[in-house]
């Protein structure tokens, strides 16, 4: 199956480029899919603690597993916080 | 109502857009680009977001407000790409019959924003460029 991958700030920066489609294979987790990423971008890794993802728009777990067709956000921490 | 735009925001135009006549109350909060972030001088901001999904959590947000408090109308309008210093990057009006209910919305309003809406901020300075993330 097919998904879209929009990475965002950093992620962005890290990987190159704000979209990704992938191929994976039929129960793909959220999960599997970063793996994907992790083990191709070290510094993507680095940050995973903080990573935010969404599917299809809505924030999601990495248990959660892909259909075809889904669109998933990497979302690294917010803008803002503390000081504004 | 809800907006991810890269055109200068109004106040003015946030107000007039959530004004109603039942309504004895109207809140504003604009985020602004500082100078100073963090002991050092901000040249320019670049912000960036997931607009589909800002506009989603926007919605969410609303509906939030609406579960807590009885208000008429509710503006969020955020705005991406390059942003000088003294620039209004986030503007929320909500209007309601009474003023706690506004004040209290508009405050929770921007609180949420900040937690939930996925709009990211890059402070370019003399020494680099960094992303800002929550809690910083």
């Amino acid at each position: 199956m097919q998904v879209q991958v929009k990475l965002f700030a950093a992620a962005r920066d890290i990987v190159g480029q704000g979209e990704v489609s992938l191929q994976l294979t039929e129960g793909s987790t959220v999960g599997d899919l970063m793996e994907h990423f992790f083990t191709r971008y070290p510094q993507l890794k680095a940050m995973a603690g903080s990573l935010l993802l969404a599917v299809n728009r809505e924030f999601a777990e990495r248990t959660v597993k892909l259909q075809e067709g889904d669109e998933v956000g990497v979302i690294p921490p917010v803008s803002g916080g503390g000081h504004v | 109502m809800f907006e991810v735009t890269e055109k200068p925001l109004s106040v003015a135009e946030a107000v007039s857009a959530v004004s109603k006549r039942t309504c004895g109350a109207l809140a504003t909060f604009t985020g602004v680009v500082r100078e100073f972030s963090r002991g050092k001088q901000v040249s320019y901001l670049e912000y960036e977001a997931y607009p589909e999904m800002a506009i989603a959590k926007m919605r969410q947000i609303e509906q939030e407000i609406r579960d807590k408090w009885e208000i008429e109308q509710i503006l969020i309008h955020h705005r991406i790409g390059h942003l000088e210093i003294g620039e209004a990057s986030v503007v929320i009006a909500v209007s309601a019959p009474h003023r706690r209910q506004a004040l209290e919305a508009c405050a929770y309003a921007i609180e949420r924003l900040k937690q939930i809406v996925p709009v990211w901020k890059k402070e370019v300075s003399s020494d680099g460029s960094f992303w800002i993330g929550m809690g910083s």
